[in-house]
């Protein structure tokens, strides 16, 4: 019999923190399969964020530093600029991005640091307890918009694809969704890309993975999958935005 | 024929293994819980199993390893 799956060898042994039916564990997996196949083993540096994934540094074979919230591309950018030959990632969440490190993402872009970002849009603030992100969709429920974002109070989402890709630093950008199985396998092949564009010298790669919180979002893990192919990718449009 | 190796204590019995499977080999036990006290997955029509990975594809958190 020969192994058709296995947990890839960038992931260490250490279990997953996440809740139950978080796609958080699906990204971590994404990201160690791509760096398995390009293979970074050794030389692959790793960021972590401020945010659910904030022990990341536990869970990939890799050397990791922990940055201070948002601003992952900005140490991500330094790792890079004194170790060239690194493969060198940062991995944050959307209230780590798109909000407080909102600066850090859009000047890295814009720089063409050739670093790949893995960014993770659930829509909401996971670890602190559920409250409004800068991606939260109109009408959906947050524990700071507890009647729904409404556009006149809160504003509207960020879609950070669509933006970092009007400017002309990035080499490629691209949201993918991890709602199914076939999601998911073209998820890996982006993931691939954005790490094989770094290898190649391509310069900036980003890929938005639009997950789940089914914790903070009150429904079943099943039921947050059906939310993101109904509700998120209505507003949040699958696809490559940018590759040059 | 396939094989399933399910790491049950890996498992938080999420299910979304069992919705990924196309032939319903995988059900969330009522009795069977792990050392968190989760309700794991389990085989229930090993059967059946192709060998597809749809399952493993799905996990969060790596419980399945596949053999066909």
């Amino acid at each position: 019999m020969a192994t058709v799956f296995e947990k890839p060898s960038f992931l260490t042994d250490v279990p997953f923190h996440y809740c139950p039916g978080c796609t958080h564990g699906i990204a971590h997996r994404l990201v160690a399969e791509a760096l398995d196949e390009i293979g970074a083993q050794g030389h692959c540096v790793g960021v972590a964020p401020v945010g659910c994934a904030v022990f990341a540094y536990n869970y990939f074979n890799c050397d990791m530093q922990e940055a201070a919230h948002g601003r992952a591309p900005a140490v991500a950018t330094g790792i890079k600029l004194t170790n060239p030959d690194n493969i060198v990632f940062a991995y944050q969440g959307d209230g780590d991005l798109a909000s407080i490190g909102m600066a850090e993402i859009v000047h890295a872009a814009t720089r063409g640091v050739n670093i790949t970002v893995i960014f993770i849009n659930n829509a909401i603030y996971g670890m602190t307890g559920g409250q409004m992100a800068p991606t939260t969709l109109l009408g959906q429920k947050a524990t700071t918009c507890p009647s729904g974002r409404s556009a006149e109070v809160n504003g509207y989402p960020i879609r950070m694809c669509e933006m970092l890709a009007t400017l002309d630093g990035p080499s490629y950008i691209a949201r993918c969704s991890l709602a199914d199985v076939k999601s998911v396998k073209q998820a890996k092949k982006a993931v691939l890309k954005a790490f094989q564009n770094q290898k190649e010298g391509k310069g900036f790669s980003f890929v938005e993975l639009l997950s789940t919180c089914p914790t903070n979002w009150h429904m079943s893990p099943v039921q947050a999958l059906d939310y993101v192919k109904n509700q998120m990718t209505a507003q949040y449009p699958l696809g490559v935005f940018k590759e040059v | 024929m396939a094989k399933l190796t399910i790491n049950k204590e890996l498992c938080k019995g999420c299910g979304l293994c069992v919705t990924a499977c196309p032939k319903g080999v995988l059900g969330v036990s009522d009795k069977d819980t792990n050392g968190k006290g989760y309700y794991v997955v389990e085989e229930v029509d090993a059967a059946a199993c192709i060998g597809c990975a749809f399952c493993a594809t799905m996990c969060p958190d790596c419980v399945i390893t596949v053999e066909k």
